[in-house]
C-alpha cells in the first residue's frame, strides 16, 4: 500500500488543500496532523470578532471536525512533529512515531515575534495573538478600564486597539519606526488609521521605542521607553511581527531563505516535499517574497492539491488581504513593494478613501479604506494589466468600472 | 433550521438542514457543495461564494448592502438580478425550502 500524502501543520494552507483534494476526487489518503487540539481554523477573526466575544469557536473551524471524518482524511491533532527524514519519506514525531509519506505538504505557518526576557517578555501579563489559546488565556482580561499597552504599530496591533477600544480599556500603541504600518504601506494609508485610532481614543507613540517592561512578583507594572518616560499597563500585547516556521525544514536540508523556499509548483528543493502558507517563499518579480495571508495559504494549499492530481497549474495569485477596525473595512489587493510614487483616490464619504501604489507608470497595488468599489475594480484594473494615469485615478469622477473593462 | 437546497448544473442537487444562524457560505462548505470556496471567511473581501437565487425565494434572502452589491461585480460567473454572495444570507425557519443556484466557472 502506498503511503499516505503527510500534511503538517493545520491551518489555512493544509484546510484549503483537504477542500481541493476532497473536491477533485483524489483517491489518494490523506493525514493531517497539526500541534494544535482544533481542527483548522481560520485566523483573521482571532484578533477581531473571537476577541471580541462575537463568534462561537466552532465558527471559526474552517470545515466542522466531522466534514474531515467524513471524507476519510486521517487526523493526528496534539502533535508535534520533530524531523522530516527525506530519504527515508518518513517523518519523526515528538513521542517518537514514524510516520511515513509518499509526498508531504508543510504548512507549519509562523510564529509571533516575542520580546526577550531581559526585557520583560515573560512577564505575567504580557501575550501574542496567533492561535485560539492566546485569545482564550487574555480574553477574560479585556476588562473596562484596564490599562493596555500594545507594542508594535501593524495590522494586529490596530486591530486588537480597536476590539480593547470597544470594551472600553484605556489603549497606549508603540511604535518604533516613524509612523505605524511602516513596514507594510505609504505614509497615507499610516496616516489615516492614525487618525482613525486617535479619533477612537487611542495614545499612538511613534518613534517610540521600548527599553523594558517591568513588573512586580513577576506580574507586569508597566512599561520604560528609551526616553526614560514611564507607561502603566495592566496588560502588553507585542505584535512585532511573525517569523516562519521553517526549523523543520532547514535541519531536513530543504532551501532555505526567508522562508521555506518553493517554486511555482509550491515544491521545496526536494521534490516529494511541497511548502504553502506563511512558512514558505518564492520569487514574483525578480523578488523573493513571503505573505502572511489567508489568500496566500489558502491558494497555494490549493495549488498543491491541484499538482497533486494531476494539473499543470502555477502559482500566479494576486495577492489580497483584508482588515477590520471599529467601522473601517480595509481591503488591499496587490504588492506595493517597489513602488516609487502613490496616489490618493478620494471616496464617497469622509472616512473613504483609496491609495494607489504605482512603480513609474505601473499600477502595482491599492489599500482601499470603506472604499469597496476602488478594491474590487482595482482588482479588475491589476489582473487586466491596465495602469491608469493618477489623473485618471485621483479624480472622484472616473468611472472605475469602466476603466476595468478597458474602457 | 432551514432546509437548504443548492442545485448543479449538471443537475445534480445537495440538500442539507442548517441550524438558524449560520449563514449559508458556511453551510455550503460544511456540505461540500462544488465552487462555494469562502476565502475570506464571510467579511466579504473575496466573492467567492456566489450563488443565485430561486427568483421565488430572492426577496425573503433579505436587503444587499452597498459592500456586497460592489463584491458581486468581482464574482468568477456574471452576477445576475438574482445574485447574492452566501455569506450574506443567514439561516432561519423563513427560508426552510430555499433553492440556490450554484455557478460553475470555465
Amino acid at each position: 500500500m502506498t503511503a499516505p500524502i503527510v500534511i503538517v501543520g493545520a491551518g489555512q494552507a493544509a484546510a484549503s488543500f483537504i477542500a481541493r483534494h476532497v473536491a477533485l476526487s483524489n483517491p489518494r489518503s490523506v493525514l493531517l496532523i497539526g500541534e494544535e487540539p482544533h481542527p483548522p481554523y481560520q485566523r483573521p477573526p482571532l484578533s477581531k470578532k473571537y476577541l471580541l466575544g462575537e463568534l462561537e469557536r466552532e465558527r471559526l473551524f474552517i470545515r466542522p471536525l466531522e466534514w474531515y471524518r467524513e471524507q476519510n482524511i486521517g487526523l493526528r491533532f496534539d502533535t508535534r512533529v520533530d524531523a522530516i527524514e527525506p530519504d527515508q519519506h518518513r517523518v519523526l514525531t515528538a513521542s517518537g512515531e514514524s510516520i511515513a509519506y509518499d509526498k508531504l505538504l508543510l504548512c507549519t505557518g509562523s510564529s509571533a515575534r516575542r520580546l526577550p526576557d531581559a526585557m520583560g517578555g515573560s512577564l505575567d501579563g504580557v501575550f501574542t495573538l496567533r492561535s485560539i489559546a492566546d485569545i482564550d488565556n487574555v480574553a477574560s482580561q479585556f476588562q473596562a478600564g484596564r490599562k493596555l499597552l500594545i507594542v508594535g504599530g501593524g495590522y494586529i496591533g490596530l486591530e486588537a486597539a480597536a476590539v480593547a477600544r470597544k470594551l472600553g480599556l484605556e489603549v497606549t500603541l508603540l511604535e518604533m519606526a516613524e509612523r505605524i504600518l511602516q513596514r507594510v504601506a505609504a505614509a497615507a494609508t499610516s496616516d489615516y488609521f492614525r487618525e482613525l485610532h486617535q479619533g477612537h481614543g487611542v495614545q499612538i507613540h511613534e518613534s517610540a521605542r521600548l527599553a523594558r517592561l517591568f513588573g512586580e512578583n513577576g506580574k507586569l507594572r508597566g512599561a520604560e521607553l528609551e526616553s526614560g518616560a514611564i507607561i502603566d499597563a495592566d496588560l502588553v500585547l507585542v505584535g512585532i511581527g511573525a517569523s516562519p516556521n521553517i526549523e523543520l525544514a532547514q535541519a531536513a536540508g530543504l532551501a532555505c531563505d526567508i522562508g521555506i523556499r518553493v517554486n511555482d509548483f509550491c515544491q521545496t528543493s526536494d521534490p516529494d516535499i511541497y511548502a504553502a502558507g506563511d512558512c514558505s517563499c518564492f520569487t514574483r518579480n525578480g523578488q523573493t517574497i513571503r505573505l502572511e495571508s489567508v489568500q496566500n495559504a489558502a491558494d497555494q494549499g490549493d495549488l498543491v492539491a491541484r499538482r497533486l492530481a494531476g494539473e499543470d497549474v502555477r502559482y500566479t495569485a494576486l495577492p489580497w488581504f483584508w482588515s477590520d477596525q471599529y467601522d473601517c473595512k480595509l481591503q488591499i489587493v496587490g504588492l506595493n513593494q517597489g513602488h516609487n510614487h502613490t496616489v490618493i483616490r478620494p471616496g464617497a464619504g469622509a472616512a473613504s478613501r483609496s491609495i494607489w501604489y504605482y512603480r513609474d507608470d505601473e499600477l502595482l497595488a491599492i489599500d482601499a479604506m470603506n472604499e469597496p468599489k476602488s478594491y474590487a475594480f482595482g482588482r479588475k484594473i491589476i489582473e487586466a494589466g491596465i495602469s491608469p494615469t493618477p489623473r485618471l485615478v485621483a479624480d472622484p469622477m472616473t468611472d472605475l468600472k469602466a476603466l476595468a473593462m478597458g474602457k | 433550521m432551514a432546509t437548504i437546497t443548492w442545485k448543479m448544473e449538471d443537475g445534480s442537487e445537495i440538500a442539507a438542514d442548517v441550524k438558524n444562524g449560520l449563514n449559508l457560505m458556511e453551510a455550503a462548505t460544511a456540505n461540500n457543495v462544488p465552487h462555494i470556496e469562502g476565502e475570506c471567511g464571510g467579511c466579504l473581501s473575496c466573492a467567492t461564494c456566489h450563488v443565485f437565487v430561486d427568483p421565488q425565494w430572492f426577496a425573503k434572502t433579505g436587503e444587499i448592502d452597498d459592500i456586497e452589491d460592489t463584491m458581486l461585480e468581482m464574482t468568477d460567473v456574471e452576477r445576475e438580478d438574482n445574485s447574492r454572495l452566501s455569506c450574506q444570507i443567514i439561516a432561519s425557519d423563513e427560508l426552510d425550502g430555499l433553492v440556490l443556484y450554484v455557478p460553475e466557472p470555465e
